[in-house]
């Protein structure tokens, strides 16, 4: 077996650390390299200093694999620290192995690829032990911090800071002066104040707490509070009471400065829920606030919209991250479709019996919903989450946003300025609003009401089906997806005001807030009922919502 | 139609329907118990006790859609959420049954029923007391849907929302109602609702016997209870609110009270639901919290819409057709009950306004035409 190239030593920093061999070993590496490379060990031949069954040996091994700085090191130490890392008996080679059943899986660690499943009778595992398991702790802790993405390097601090010990400290204490970095640097600053509240000298402490004044680390928070508690005794593990008292003033700040993130977060929240809750209702908004038709197949409409999400990304399974941006246009075609075939099928016959048209369309909805269901069968279907929508925005360590949610709200955003350009743009729209304020009078103007009203209703339906997109991406895909958003869209669009995009607007956010601030206090199920208890109240105020149409419209 | 001057003879000799459906409910009535007892179970005249079970369920439909048929086809208040009092009133007799296991539960508690003593609940929450007595639980039968309905029907006719904002809040109603009944410290069991029932009044609840009075109740439930509203719609109130459903403005305009009238009949409806709720609770052996899910109400409304509204007669055939059609589809072809029932709200809607009864009585209109004029 060769060495593959990222054997070769490129590392740009080695940490200098306090720990005996590694540090050692890590010296040597940074003097050595630039004279004499070729003594570096490849990847291989360090992993095979690990086959051994002697501790003292193994923690030299792990020495020299970190020196190598090879880009599977990190996976192969985890494996190491997981207990599944196994050398072969007859040659010691070292491999990567998980159990299966009574085989186990082989995976090479140089290339990562499988390298087959056999007995394990010839295998033997490289064992650890609590020594051991700590040097590796550290080693992968240092491993990191020597990475060149800052980002890593800060993830390792994090993770450093959540277990401090004496060797923690002193790595840390060593990457300060050479960090680049601000945020890096001012995490690894936090971590040593956090070190120096234990230390001696009681200036050095009280030094450390003022310094830890402005951090949101729960961490800091964490000691901070063990400092100003009392013990059981009633006595303080910090001796000093101006360090308390000092300590008192930054927990103070610190919870002053959580509470306003938490709050943040709580709004953001709601802003995302209410941003679902819009998107599900303004379709709604238009056929039923426009047309007066009362659409109860709309969350089956958002169902085919969810399903032709994964219908997409079945058919072009290399590239999820464009998958979703394909999957609106053909959503809104698919569900417009249906929409423009239930209102030239079904709706059109029903038109000023309000009542008959919602028990036809709720037919559809158990139709579709079967459809489904033989189609695709019961079980909910697994839409993958593009790359680019995972993970969260890190805006300080009280605040993070996922961008799954902040994708939503912008996407409502978006949605909602195209739905007004065109009712307000274009000429659809003129003729869509002049049907809805007065149809005889809309007819005699010429306008072909008939054709309106299909293209009006297949609008609305398009929109349920792009919306059914974007739920694609936040909860589960199965048949009863439209049931459960129905009655949740229905409440925005009656609390809203008919006829009206801009009180759907208020009406999902503010619905979706309230249901979020609700939430802490009132638990999730219980919070969802008081809202649609404060709903069925506040129709009774104001019958016709919260923004009502005023004039000859209202009428009707 | 002419309306008899005699209220009491109008009831029953004004109506052919009427007439067909009392004359039915007699004979089934009294028949099916001697088929079920007397006859031996190899008879071929033996009637099981899933088949009597199975009419007794039937019936306590009937009695919920005539609930329905009362708001919608004589009142025009389209109800989403009548199956959520039809839920109230079995709730409250699952409670009677509760109370009444006593000892014989899993974990033998004397007062709190298992599911309590699972939850390591030490005391009984103050709404089940009482429930312990047949007489408090019958009252509450009556009062909790029927309180329900008024505080509910008082708020919404008051402030005049009217036409689908009703059927949304309905629907809503139920929905906040499914989901409190979810939350296990509700007190109400939870998702697995209130099970596992010994005895009803004494009686061993699973005995022929016992089912034979469940069914015999649900009978009489039903026929007294199309009676009433068969009064109700031949007084003089019951055409004020006829008339509501028709023009609710020239109504009110000529000074009737039309909230008082709707507010009436629809806590009237919702007692009726109860009792029917109440009734069949005991004959399937189980209440959970899927009852109140917002289809459920909708069903209802397309037994109403399947036989006919406005009729009375129709929404008791509506239920029995479209509930027949139902147990048969979902044994035999289960893949097809929802296209089934989803057609069947889009034929009865476009084709079928006056629902099955609608087209009987213009089928043997034409033929009394052709009669008139062979003659």
């Amino acid at each position: 077996m060769q060495a593959v190239p990222g054997t070769r030593p490129g590392p740009r920093f080695v940490p200098p650390s306090g720990l005996g061999w590694l540090v050692l070993v890590l010296m040597m590496g940074m003097l050595w390299r630039p004279a004499a490379a070729a003594e570096t060990p490849s990847f291989e031949q360090a992993l095979s200093g690990l086959a051994t069954s002697n501790f003292k040996e193994k923690e030299r091994a792990v020495g020299d694999v970190i020196a190598v700085r090879h880009a599977n090191t990190r996976v192969v130490l985890n494996a190491l620290l997981e207990g599944n890392l196994y050398y072969r008996k007859s040659d010691r080679r070292v491999f990567i192995g998980t159990a299966q059943d009574a085989n186990l899986q082989l995976q090479d660690p140089v290339t990562l690829s499988p390298a087959g499943t056999t007995e394990p009778s010839e295998y033997s595992k490289i064992t650890t032990n609590n020594q051991l398991r700590k040097t590796l702790k550290s080693a992968l802790a240092s491993f990191d911090l020597a990475d060149a993405d800052p980002q890593v390097r800060l993830a390792a601090v994090s993770e450093m800071l959540r277990s401090l010990d004496a060797d923690g400290v002193s790595i840390l204490r060593a990457r300060e002066g050479t960090e680049p970095d601000e945020a890096v640097r001012e995490a690894i600053r936090t971590g040593l104040a956090i070190a120096d509240l234990d230390g001696e000298d009681a200036a050095i402490r009280l030094a450390a707490v003022e310094h830890l004044k402005g951090s949101l680390n729960p961490e800091v928070f964490n000691r901070l509070t063990a400092i100003v508690t009392p013990t059981d005794a009633g006595s303080y593990a910090e001796p000093d009471e101006k360090v308390r008292s000092a300590a008192r003033v930054a927990l103070a700040s610190i919870e002053r400065w959580r509470s306003l993130f938490g709050t943040l977060e709580t709004l953001f929240f709601g802003m995302s829920l209410g941003s679902v809750l819009v998107l599900s209702a303004i379709g709604l908004a238009i056929t039923f606030g426009v047309m007066g038709v009362i659409n109860m197949a709309h969350g089956e409409l958002m169902m085919l919209g969810a399903y032709t999400t994964y219908v997409v990304q079945l058919l072009m399974p290399q590239h999820i991250g464009a998958s979703v941006l394909v999957a609106i246009p053909v959503a809104f075609v698919v569900a417009g479709g249906v929409g423009v075939a239930i209102e030239r099928g079904i709706v059109r016959f029903l038109y000023g019996r309000p009542l008959e048209t919602l028990l036809a369309t709720f037919g559809v909805s158990l139709v579709l919903q079967q459809l489904v269901r033989d189609i695709f069968t019961a079980n909910n279907r697994p839409v993958e989450t593009p790359q680019w929508m995972a993970g969260s925005l890190q805006v300080n360590e009280a605040l993070s946003i996922t961008y799954n949610r902040l994708y939503v709200v912008l996407f409502m955003v978006i949605v909602f300025v195209i739905l007004q350009l065109v009712l307000k743009r274009t000429s659809l729209g003129l003729k869509v609003r002049a049907v809805a304020q007065n149809r005889a009078m809309a007819k005699s103007m010429g306008v072909r009401t008939e054709w309106v009203d299909a293209l009006t209703f297949g609008l609305g339906s398009g929109i349920a089906g792009v919306a059914g997109v974007a739920l694609s991406q936040l909860t589960n895909v199965g048949p009863n997806l439209g049931q459960s958003y129905i009655i949740d869209s229905f409440m925005v669009v009656v609390f809203g005001g008919v006829g009206n995009l801009w009180g759907t607007l208020i009406g999902g956010m503010s619905l979706g807030v309230v249901n979020q601030v609700l939430e802490p206090y009132a638990g999730a199920v219980l919070a969802k009922i008081l809202v649609l208890i404060a709903l069925i109240l506040f129709i009774q105020r104001r019958p016709r919502g919260l923004f009502p149409q005023k004039g000859r419209a209202a009428e009707g | 139609m002419r309306i008899s001057q005699n209220p009491g003879t109008a009831l029953i000799a004004g109506d052919r329907g009427t007439q067909l459906f009392l004359a039915l409910l007699l004979t089934v009535g009294v028949a099916a118990p001697i088929m079920h007892l007397a006859f031996p179970e190899d008879s071929a005249l033996h009637l099981s006790t899933y088949t009597m079970t199975l009419l007794g369920k039937y019936m306590t439909y009937a009695l919920l859609a005539i609930a329905v048929d009362l708001v919608w086809g004589y009142c025009g208040i389209l109800s989403l959420g009548h199956a959520a009092f039809f839920a109230l009133g079995g709730y409250a007799m699952g409670m009677y049954l509760m109370r009444q296991i006593g000892t014989r539960g899993v974990y033998g508690d004397p007062v709190l029923p298992d599911f309590m003593v699972f939850l390591n609940w030490k005391a009984l929450p103050w709404f089940w007391h009482g429930f312990d007595l047949f007489w408090f639980t019958a009252a509450m039968i009556i009062l909790v849907p029927g309180l329900l309905a008024l505080a509910f029907g008082w708020l919404a006719f008051r402030s005049r929302v009217t036409g689908v904002y009703l059927s949304i809040i309905t629907q809503a109603l139920t929905y906040a109602l499914m989901l409190a009944f979810f939350r296990n410290d509700m007190g109400f069991g939870g998702n697995n609702g209130l099970t596992d029932f010994k005895e009803i009044l004494g009686a061993d609840i699973n005995a022929p016997a016992t089912r034979v009075a469940l069914f015999v109740a649900s009978a009489m439930a039903l026929g007294l209870g199309y009676l009433c509203c068969r009064y109700l719609v031949l007084s003089r109130a019951g055409r004020v609110v006829q008339a509501i459903r028709d023009a609710e403005s020239r109504t009110r305009f000529i000074g009737y009270r039309v909230e008082t009238y709707k507010l009436w009949v629809f806590a009237f409806s919702a007692v009726l639901a109860g009792i029917a709720g109440a009734l069949y609770v005991p004959q399937v052996g189980i209440i959970n919290p899927s009852e109140f899910q917002p289809i459920n109400s909708i069903e209802v409304v397309i037994w109403v819409a399947v036989g006919g509204r406005g009729t009375l007669y129709g929404a008791v055939a509506g239920a029995l057709i479209v509930n027949y059609a139902k147990t048969y589809f979902t044994a035999a072809i289960p893949e097809l009950w929802l296209y089934a029932l989803g057609a069947m709200f889009v034929i009865v809607t476009l084709f079928l306004p006056g629902g099955v009864v609608g087209l009987a009585d213009r089928f043997s209109l034409r033929r009394r035409d052709a009669r008139t004029v062979t003659a």
